[in-house]
This record gives C-alpha cells, sequence and structure tokens, in this order.
C-alpha cells in the first residue's frame, strides 16, 4: 500500500470529504434505472441505490438515504469507481472491495479510494455501513444479468 | 444510601470486562441490565436442586417448585402493592401489552371507539392497538406532546370522549425518559369509562411502583430490564379485567375442565393466561432480583440514579459539542448527540471507548419527527454504574467531534 493511503489523516479526510459532499446523491425519475432499497434491520441506515446499466456497461449510479457517515462515504466512493465501467471491470472491483473488508488479499490499485475503509473492520459492527451501497449494486449487476 | 462498592461485587459483568481494549462502562441499561449472583444462583439452584414441574406433580419436589414459583408470584405482587392473582407472567412487557390489546379488543373495543397513545411510545406499546384497531374498525389517536416532548394532560382533556375506551402509554418514555402523570390520566380515564394500559418496561426497574395508588388498571414491563433473566415479564391487571379478559395460548394448565363437544372451562386468573409449561426458571430468577432490588430499596435506587443523571447532565450542558434532547427528564435516560456527527457514528465512537451506548430510533419512530433529528444516543443509567464511570464518559464526551469519531476506524 502506497504511504499515502496509510496515512489515517488522508483516508479519514477522503470519508469526510465523501460524507460532507456525498456524489451522485440525487435520485432518477428515469424508469429504466434500475433500484435497490436498501434498509438494514439492526440499524439506522436506509438508502436506495440507482444504476442504469446497459450492454456498454455501467453509465450511471445514483443514491440517496438517512445513512451514518460510513455507509454515506462508502456508497459514494461506490458511486464514482464504477460508473463508465463494464459490468466485467465492475464486477472486478466490487469483489475486490469486499476482499478488502474480508480482510483477504486485494488489488489496491483497483480501489483507489475505496481502500479508506481497509480497516472499518476495527468497529466490527460498522462491516454492514462499509457494504450497504456494494451490495446493493451487486444486486443490481446480478439482476442485470438475469433480465439479459 | 447506596453501598456501590458492595452493590457492584454482586454483578460478575462489572469486573474485569473489556470493549476495545478499554474498561467496559455498561451505560445501556434501558435495554437490558447485568444480573446479581442471586438471580444466577436463583436458576442454578432450580436445576441443580429442584428440577421438575410447577402445576403437576402430586410429589414432595413439585410441591417445592409449585411453592417457589407461587412464592415469586407474590414477592412481585408486593413489590407493586398488588394482590398475587392479579400478577401475570408473560414472556416480557411486549407480550404482556399484546396481551391486553388481543385480549381486550373483541370485548370492550369496537367500531369507532377511541384507542388513545401518544408519539413517544415504544413499538409494543403502539403496534398491538394499531393492529386492534385495523380490525375492530376502531380509531388510534396520538396525544400532542408539549415543547419537551412530555404528555400534555390539558390537550389529553381536549380529546377525551365516551367514545374513548383505552389509554396506552409509558410510565416513562423510552426515548426521552419524561415521566407521565399516570395517577392524573388514570382518575382523567376512569371518569369518562376508559381504562389506562401502562408500559412499565423503563418505570419498574427504576423506582418506587404502587399500583393501587396510581389505580392504573393494567401495568406491563419485562423482567431483564430490572436484573432478571430475559424471557420473563409481568402482566399486572385489576381482577375484574383480567377476569373479564379472553386468553391468546389455550392448552396444558390453564383450562379446568373441557370435554368433547367443546366446552371448556377456563381456570380463573393468573392461571387461565399461562397454559403450557410455564418459564419457572425465569420466574424463580425474577423472584429473586425483586428480592435483590427490594434489599437496596426502590427509593434508594431512584434517588441515587437522579443524582448521577443530574451530575452527568450539568457537565453535558456545558459542552458546545453536545446536544442534549432531555435535560430534564427525572429518569436515568440521557438522550443526546454529537453536534454534526451521526448517532451511529457516535455510537461507535463511544464503542472505541469502551462505552456501550445505543443509536437509533430506539423502536420510537414516531418520535423522532417530533424531535427533528433522525436518530439520537441513548445513555441509560442503572444503580450501579458509577460517579468514576460518568466521568470517565463525560470526558470521552468532551473529546466528540467528525474527526475523533472517524478516527477509531483506524
Amino acid at each position: 500500500m502506497s504511504d499515502l493511503l496509510q496515512d489515517p489523516m488522508v483516508l479519514r479526510s477522503i470519508i469526510m470529504d465523501h460524507y460532507e459532499y456525498p456524489r451522485n446523491h440525487e435520485l432518477s425519475d428515469d424508469p429504466t434505472y434500475m433500484q435497490r432499497h436498501m434498509a438494514s434491520e439492526s440499524c439506522i441506515d436506509d438508502i436506495i441505490v440507482q444504476a442504469k446499466v446497459s450492454e456498454k456497461g455501467i453509465e450511471d449510479i445514483r443514491f440517496d438515504g438517512v445513512a451514518c457517515t460510513i455507509s454515506t462515504a462508502s456508497t459514494s466512493i461506490m458511486s464514482e469507481l464504477l460508473k463508465g465501467k463494464s459490468k466485467e471491470e465492475a464486477q472486478r472491483i466490487i469483489d475486490q472491495y469486499f476482499a478488502m473488508i474480508d480482510g483477504s488479499k486485494y488489488d489496491e490499485a483497483l480501489l483507489e479510494e475505496a481502500v479508506a475503509f481497509h480497516t472499518v473492520g476495527k468497529q466490527a459492527n460498522r462491516i454492514k455501513c462499509a457494504t450497504i451501497g456494494w451490495n446493493a449494486m451487486k444486486e443490481i449487476l446480478a439482476e442485470s444479468e438475469e433480465t439479459k | 444510601m447506596i453501598d456501590i462498592k458492595q452493590v457492584r461485587n454482586d454483578f460478575p459483568m462489572l469486573h474485569g470486562k473489556q470493549m476495545q481494549g478499554c474498561d467496559l462502562i455498561y451505560f445501556d441499561n434501558a435495554a437490558t441490565t447485568f444480573k446479581p449472583n442471586a438471580v444466577r444462583d436463583a436458576i442454578d439452584y432450580y436445576y441443580t436442586d429442584m428440577t421438575c414441574n410447577a402445576h403437576r406433580g402430586d410429589y414432595d419436589l413439585s410441591y417445592r417448585v409449585d411453592s417457589a414459583y407461587e412464592g415469586a408470584r407474590t414477592k412481585i405482587a408486593r413489590f407493586l402493592h398488588a394482590q398475587s392473582k392479579e400478577i401475570v407472567f408473560t414472556s416480557g412487557a411486549s407480550e404482556s401489552l399484546n396481551l391486553v390489546a388481543w385480549g381486550y379488543r373483541r370485548k370492550f373495543v369496537r367500531e369507532g371507539d377511541i384507542v388513545l397513545t401518544s408519539e413517544s411510545e415504544h413499538a409494543s406499546c403502539v403496534l398491538p392497538w394499531m393492529h386492534v384497531c385495523q380490525e375492530n374498525g376502531a380509531i388510534l389517536s396520538f396525544m400532542k406532546l408539549d415543547a419537551h416532548g412530555r404528555i400534555d394532560v390539558e390537550a389529553l382533556k381536549q380529546m377525551m370522549s365516551e367514545k374513548v375506551k383505552v389509554i396506552a402509554l409509558a410510565m416513562i418514555t423510552n426515548v426521552l425518559g419524561h415521566e407521565a402523570p399516570i395517577k392524573e390520566i388514570c382518575a382523567l380515564a376512569h371518569a369518562y369509562g376508559a381504562i389506562v394500559v401502562v408500559d412499565g418496561a423503563q418505570s419498574v426497574p427504576h423506582m418506587p411502583i404502587n399500583v393501587t395508588e396510581l389505580d392504573c388498571d393494567f401495568l406491563a414491563f419485562s423482567g431483564h430490564k430490572m436484573c432478571g433473566p430475559t424471557g420473563i415479564g409481568v402482566l399486572y391487571g385489576k381482577y375484574a379485567l383480567l377476569d373479564a379478559m379472553e386468553p391468546l395460548t389455550f392448552g396444558g394448565g390453564s383450562n379446568a375442565r373441557y370435554d368433547m363437544c367443546g366446552n371448556i372451562l377456563l381456570k380463573n386468573p393468573p392461571f387461565k393466561f399461562e397454559s403450557g409449561t410455564p418459564n419457572i426458571e425465569g420466574v424463580l430468577g425474577l423472584g429473586a432480583a425483586v428480592d435483590y432490588l427490594d434489599a437496596i430499596g426502590m427509593e434508594q435506587i431512584h434517588a441515587y440514579e437522579l443524582e448521577l443523571h443530574r451530575y452527568i447532565i450539568e457537565a453535558l450542558l456545558k459542552m458546545d459539542n453536545i446536544i442534549v434532547y432531555n435535560a430534564d427528564a427525572q429518569s436515568a435516560i440521557i438522550t443526546f448527540n454529537v453536534k454534526g456527527v451521526f448517532a451511529q457514528d457516535g455510537a461507535t465512537y463511544f464503542n472505541a471507548h469502551g462505552i456501550a451506548v445505543r443509536s437509533g430510533l430506539h423502536c420510537a419512530k414516531l418520535l423522532l419527527d417530533f424531535l427533528d433529528t433522525s436518530a439520537t444516543i441513548r445513555a441509560s443509567l442503572y444503580f450501579y454504574n458509577t460517579k468514576e464511570e460518568a466521568d470517565r464518559f463525560l470526558d470521552v464526551c468532551a473529546k466528540a467531534n467528525m474527526q475523533s469519531c472517524l478516527d477509531v476506524y483506524f
């Protein structure tokens, strides 16, 4: 891991930046967007994730809802990272992200700012917050494969 | 005066427990409480020396269990200033509240009748009635709260009519910890022929309760929030009301006679509500918990908790980074947020310092519309918490901000 990304100050400011200024934080009325409502039973997070997925790949990702810092920032970073990627590329990045969360080996170059969550497991009860938006996207991608 | 050091010796969970490398401070007592050795011993004794069913056998061992089981009922009745036959054992406050709603609905709540509750109630107090009203065509109305989030008796008076059959509300609410004037509300309700169902989950563990003086019709509470085991609770009901109510479950133990033509003769209350083998270990454990609390004294417990509460609130009010939502609540519940920090992130920060507090909606979803915040942090005390714990908690509060709440991940 590069030195910059080992610096807690840098990682913290990445999370704060995405929490205070979440990207793609507005839902679309376009009915061609696929959608997942993620409401955790065990915590407060309640978000909607939308994605426009075509043969070309992931054209757009949006999200909104009531959520903590960790889920807002992780979903915001996910939306930036996966937007414009092919479905295969997106799936690879998602797999790497979950490998990182699980404490397995992962390719940090693929994850870019998402590495800010590499130590989220220190607060075990918050792993679900760091994965809620990513799980939504995983489900949307799986559904897009089924309905192809 | 409570000898806190002595008291703490009785609780294994208060010794040598750590969270995130810090000594554990447990401030989530509104969710559940720790158990003294006496409770564990009572349960242990039942399984080690007295195992057999209650109300079943014709032999000495069974007689002993029966006596212990009914003895616990008598203790709880005395604790509440009620009669033994008015004490029904349930799985907890939620089941108790459901038992009243479902057991009472057919005979007493009809189409067009009104059930009154408030915006600050726990889901277990509101949802059974919401369901019953939907089924019966009755109307569930919410009484207004005052600017502090307390029950407003004047507003309640405006809502009263002959149509109001039930008032369901908590004696102490679980989010803001305000005490409702139950005695006054009961007198008002009775003048209109309505009954009052009191959710005592947050009051019975913390203060002296006298149901005869309050004149409430029903009172529900859980054992595990008052040093007892999980899975056991109580419904107190005035005997005539219990007698008129239907049970939710039928089976062994609750019927006196039945025949194949469909005639069932139920036992008298409380036994008609207790079908099946009861939670014997739970009842014996709760009996031991009541003995334990009684020995300390509920007056003393209440006074000590208010003192500790006041100590913490006064310090929190001086901190610019903390918002307190219930500074004037006379209970052991402190509801607050760290300014600019989402409640769940705040609670994780406390976890990182070994302090157990709860974030969330605390099931009182309705109240959050009123409070104008999507979530809060709740610290809730019990008589075994100390001023030293309060000082460490306050120290952690003083350092709380967006940065420190995120630092706990790295």
